[in-house]
Parts: C-alpha cells; structure tokens; sequence
C-alpha cells in the first residue's frame, strides 16, 4: 500500500501501515545493518585477519543450526528463547573458528578467510543435513537467507538487542584495539586478553544470533564495511565503530530498498542484493590488498 | 632489582633453560647475548610473564612473576617482543598511545597525550606521527615500538633484538637513544642484541647465553674475548681494542 506524507497526515490507515509495517522494516534494517558492520570489526580484531566476518565464518551457520536444535527439541519455546540456544551455539562456532585458525602464520593472511569459508561451509552443511532429517527444510531458506519482508511491529524488537550488544562493544573499543597488537604484546601491557575477547566473542554471539533468529544470514556487511573504513581511516575502534555503525546501517537499508523496488512487486532478498554486491567488493578488496610478509 | 634464581624451562621434552640464577641490579643496560636459539627470547618472556613460569623464582623489584597480576606489572616492565605484528590498521601516534593503556585503561588524560607526545618527539617520530604503521619503513616501524615502550613510562625495558630492520644510522641512533634513557631517566634496560660490538660500545654488563645456560656474566671489557666468541658463538673470529674497547673483528 503507498503511503504518502499527505496520506500518512491525514489518513489513519496509512498511519497504521507505517507504524506497523514501514517503520519497524526501516528499523530493522538500521539496527541489523549496524549491528553486523560493528562484529565485523570486531571479529576481524579477534581473527586478527581483514577478511573474515562472522555470518559467512561458522558464526552464521551455527546460529541457524541452533534456532534449528531449539524448533526441534523445543518447538514450543518462545523466540528469545530459541534466540539463546541460538547465541549459544554461535558462541561455540565463533570461539571453535579462533581456535582453528590460531596456529595459521600471519603471513599468510589469505589462509585464515580459506579455513573460515570451508569451516563455515561445513557447519552450513551440518545444519542442511539436519534440516532435511528433521524435515525443517522450509525454514532453512529464512535463517539462510536474510530479508525484511515479513517485519512487522512485534516480530523485529530483538534487533535492538543486537544494536545494543554491538553498541556495548564501543565501551571496550579501546581494549579491543589493544588485541590487535597481539595476544603477548596485549598482556604486556596489562590487558585481560582472555576477558577482552571473551566479550567481543559474546557480543559478536549474540549479534548474530538475534539477526539470523529476526531476518536471516545477512552476510558481507560485517565484511565491507570494515574494509573500507579501515583504509579510510584505521582500526582504532574508538573512532571507527560509530563510524561502521552508520555505514552498516546504510547500507543494509539501500539494499532493501533496492531489493523491494529493482523488481516490484516481487523482493529480491536484502542478503541476496548485499552478497552479490559485497562478494564483488571483496574481490576487489583481495586483490588491492597490499601483500606484507 | 629482577632476581632470578633456579629458572628452568622445558618446552615438549626438551629442556630450554637450565636452572639459571642471575641478578640484573636496577640501573643501567645489560645486553643479553648468545647464539641464536640458546634461550633469550625465552628468558625474556619468562621475566615478562608472557611465558607461564614453570619452575624457578622470578621477581622484579617486589613483583613476584605469575603471583602479581598482570597490570601491576606493566607499570613496571615493558617489553616489546622480537617478533610485532599488529594486525590492525593503526597509526604511528595510536601505538604510542597504547603504551599509556596500563595508567588510564582507556581514557587518556591530558598528561597521557604529553607524554605519548613526548615519547614521539624524543624517538623522532613525531614527522610521522599521523602515518600508518603500513605506511613507513621497517626500521620507524621498530622505533615506533620502542617508542611505545617508552610511553609506558615503566622503570625497567624488555627489549628482544630491537635492532633488527635498522640500518647503521637507525642501530646507532636506538642505542643511543637507550643509553640515554638509562642514564638521564634511570630505567633499567635489559636488551637481546645479534651484534657483539653494539653490546660493547652501549652495555654497561652482558650476559652471555649458550644452549640454556649462563656462560658468562660481567662488564663488556671482562665478558668479550677471543674464548668467548670460541666457547658460546663457535667461532675463531678475533677480538682487537679500539680506545680501550673490545671489538669483534669480522
Ligand atoms: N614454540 C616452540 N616449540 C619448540 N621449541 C621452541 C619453541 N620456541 C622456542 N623453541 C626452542 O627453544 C630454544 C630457545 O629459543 P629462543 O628463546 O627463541 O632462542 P633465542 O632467542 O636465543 O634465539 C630454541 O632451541 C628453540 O628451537
Ligand atoms: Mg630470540
């Protein structure tokens, strides 16, 4: 239905299309587009790697697996719920990715998104496998995929649980900056590495959980978004945060509105037109990248 | 004062450091020398508690290593590790300041932008202050990790082969840079250096290190001789005096 600013003055139900549907989808897309630029960041302090982001790097896939477990085991259970076994599971698959990738040389930073992609690719695979089994397959296009046609009022409100927990993380910017330096050099001066990273692996967790529980895998966002900010202005997180919030946000709210116009009345998929769209940034990204040994 | 005794460390099956005892008294450089693999960076990062101490005593002045915690610590020693990788897209200002993180935990204060600020002019960084560590050569990237060790405005310095990437002007220019801060600022250096020669000009005692023991202990003038460089370095190149000082010829 077109609501007009003329008709949304006037007319209550143009009044009532956007406080039930407009506004929360225009929310929706700022907070989760915020939200996933910020764990990007900071998942690339904890991998201490440019080219990973948690929703293609096993973060992603085991949110779904674990709204998968919780419909299953406990179909009846309500969202936030679900949304725990959700950051729950995510928060192993994050900390498993750390570990893996722990022993990869840094000079070889392309090593680290290689491992992520198949570590990720093997959880997504996992939770197909399970899908069909449990015959969930329907559901799995919409943990999978990411889109905001079906935000409503009520059915988005999570989100600003995941803007809160990336916003949280602006807190410790500076601590987290500080693990870029590296585990030792990061001790040495005193940080608690294991509580720092601990945090960020919690916020980056619960992010991502309350996203792919709300609309769906949204990828790339946590990775471009980053990227660029980086070479504009650096890592320091202090600055750059608030910075990638705004982007994020932008971005994934452009992507919707693309998705919801390019081919109207049919949507494309927010995670569709920003994978598309981000997988070719990445590429550029890889290739411009200066290599250091 | 760092007192060391019956320091032994074992990494798999093999015995990397073989119950060493040794007392670095507060003031002064010393320079830790020896063959490469024979321990120094291991000994450096055991005083450093960035390797769990597994056996054997280690205290710094009052701080009893893995009973004191870690910030307490990083008021009192800095080091900086032989090998740095920042994996963060940083400038040359923003890793100084970093070394002010042990006093403000995050919010900086007006004396710790003097003091990063100091720490950039006195290392001669300050024309590239607003570069990112990407962005300069290998040898400003070393002073610039110096520099933030400085910043951390601790009494004693852990320095593992800062002169690797330097070239002669930079080698010399960070000695004496050191030697300075030893004798007007009164920290207590404890320095691995590759190179003999930059021990005996800058040192004021060397420790000499081979396979995990202490092979020698003293001034550079008593420590540095033809036996030693057969004995620890195995090699017969010989030892000659300029002004007084020993001199490795190569
Ligand atoms: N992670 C490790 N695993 C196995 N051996 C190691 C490890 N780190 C160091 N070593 C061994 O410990 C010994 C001392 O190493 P190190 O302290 O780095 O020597 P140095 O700094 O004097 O060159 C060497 O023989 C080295 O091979
Ligand atoms: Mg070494």
């Amino acid at each position: 239905m077109p609501v007009s600013l003329s008709g949304f003055l006037t007319d209550p139900d143009s009044q009532q299309v956007l406080i039930v549907s407009r506004l929360p989808r225009t929310l929706a897309a700022l907070l989760a587009g915020a939200a996933l630029a910020v764990t990007g960041q900071i998942m690339q302090i904890l991998a201490r790697n440019r080219f990973v982001e948690p929703m293609t790097a096993g973060a992603g896939q085991s949110a779904a697996l674990g709204i998968l477990i919780a419909s299953v085991v406990f179909p009846a259970s309500a969202i936030w719920a679900k949304m725990g076994v959700s950051a729950l599971t995510t928060l192993i698959g994050s900390a498993g990715l750390l570990l893996l990738i722990r022993p990869l040389p840094p000079t070889q930073p392309l090593l680290v998104p290689l491992v992520a992609l198949v570590y990720g690719g093997v959880i997504g695979a996992v939770v197909t496998f399970f899908a069909y089994q449990g015959d969930m397959m329907q559901f799995l296009g919409s943990w999978l995929t990411g889109e905001l046609s079906g935000v409503l009022q009520g059915r988005y409100e999570l989100l600003w649980g995941a803007a809160a927990a990336a916003g949280v993380t602006w807190l410790i910017a500076d601590r987290i900056t500080v693990l870029s330096l590296g585990e030792n050099a990061a001790r040495g001066l005193g940080l608690n590495v294991a509580l720092v990273s601990g945090l960020g692996l919690a916020a980056i967790s619960v992010t991502t959980a309350m996203v792919v529980v709300t609309l769906g895998a949204i990828p790339f966002v946590g990775l471009v978004i980053p990227n660029i900010i980086a070479r504009r202005m650096g890592d320091n997180l202090r600055r750059a945060l608030p910075v990638a919030a705004l982007s994020g946000a932008g971005l994934v709210l452009v992507g919707d509105m693309l998705g919801r116009t390019l081919r109207a009345p049919f949507e494309i998929p927010v995670a569709s037109l920003v994978g598309i769209a981000g997988a070719v940034v990445f590429l550029a990204l890889l290739y411009s990248e200066p290599r250091r040994g | 004062m760092i007192r060391l005794s019956g320091v032994s460390h074992f990494i798999g099956g093999a015995q990397i450091l073989h119950d060493i005892s040794l007392d670095l008294p507060k003031g002064g450089i010393t320079a830790l020398i020896g063959p490469n693999g024979a321990g120094k960076s291991t000994l450096l990062s055991l005083i450093a508690r960035l390797t769990p101490l597994k056996q054997g005593e280690i205290t710094v002045d009052t701080l009893k290593i893995g009973g004191c915690s870690d910030r307490d610590l990083a008021r009192v020693l800095a080091i900086m590790a032989q090998s740095t990788h920042v994996s963060a897209r940083l400038r040359v200002r923003e890793l100084v300041g970093f070394g002010r993180y042990p006093w403000h935990r995050g919010r900086p204060g007006p004396a710790d932008h003097a003091l990063i600020e100091a720490a950039l002019e006195r290392f001669g960084l300050l024309p590239i202050a607003d570069r990112f560590l990407d962005e300069i050569s290998g040898g400003q990237r070393q002073r610039a990790f110096v520099a933030m060790a400085f910043a951390q405005d601790t009494d004693y310095l852990l320095l593992d082969e800062p002169l690797n990437n330097l070239d002669i002007a930079g080698a010399r220019g960070l000695m004496r840079l050191l030697r300075d801060m030893a004798d007007r600022d009164d920290k207590t250096i404890l320095i691995v250096l590759h190179d003999i020669n930059y021990a005996a000009a800058f040192a004021d005692r060397i420790v000499a290190l081979k396979n995990g023991r202490i092979a020698a202990t003293g001034a550079p003038d008593q420590v540095i001789s033809d036996t030693l460089l057969r004995d620890v370095f195995d090699t017969d190149a010989k030892i000659s005096r300029i002004d007084g000082r020993p001199f490795v010829m190569v």
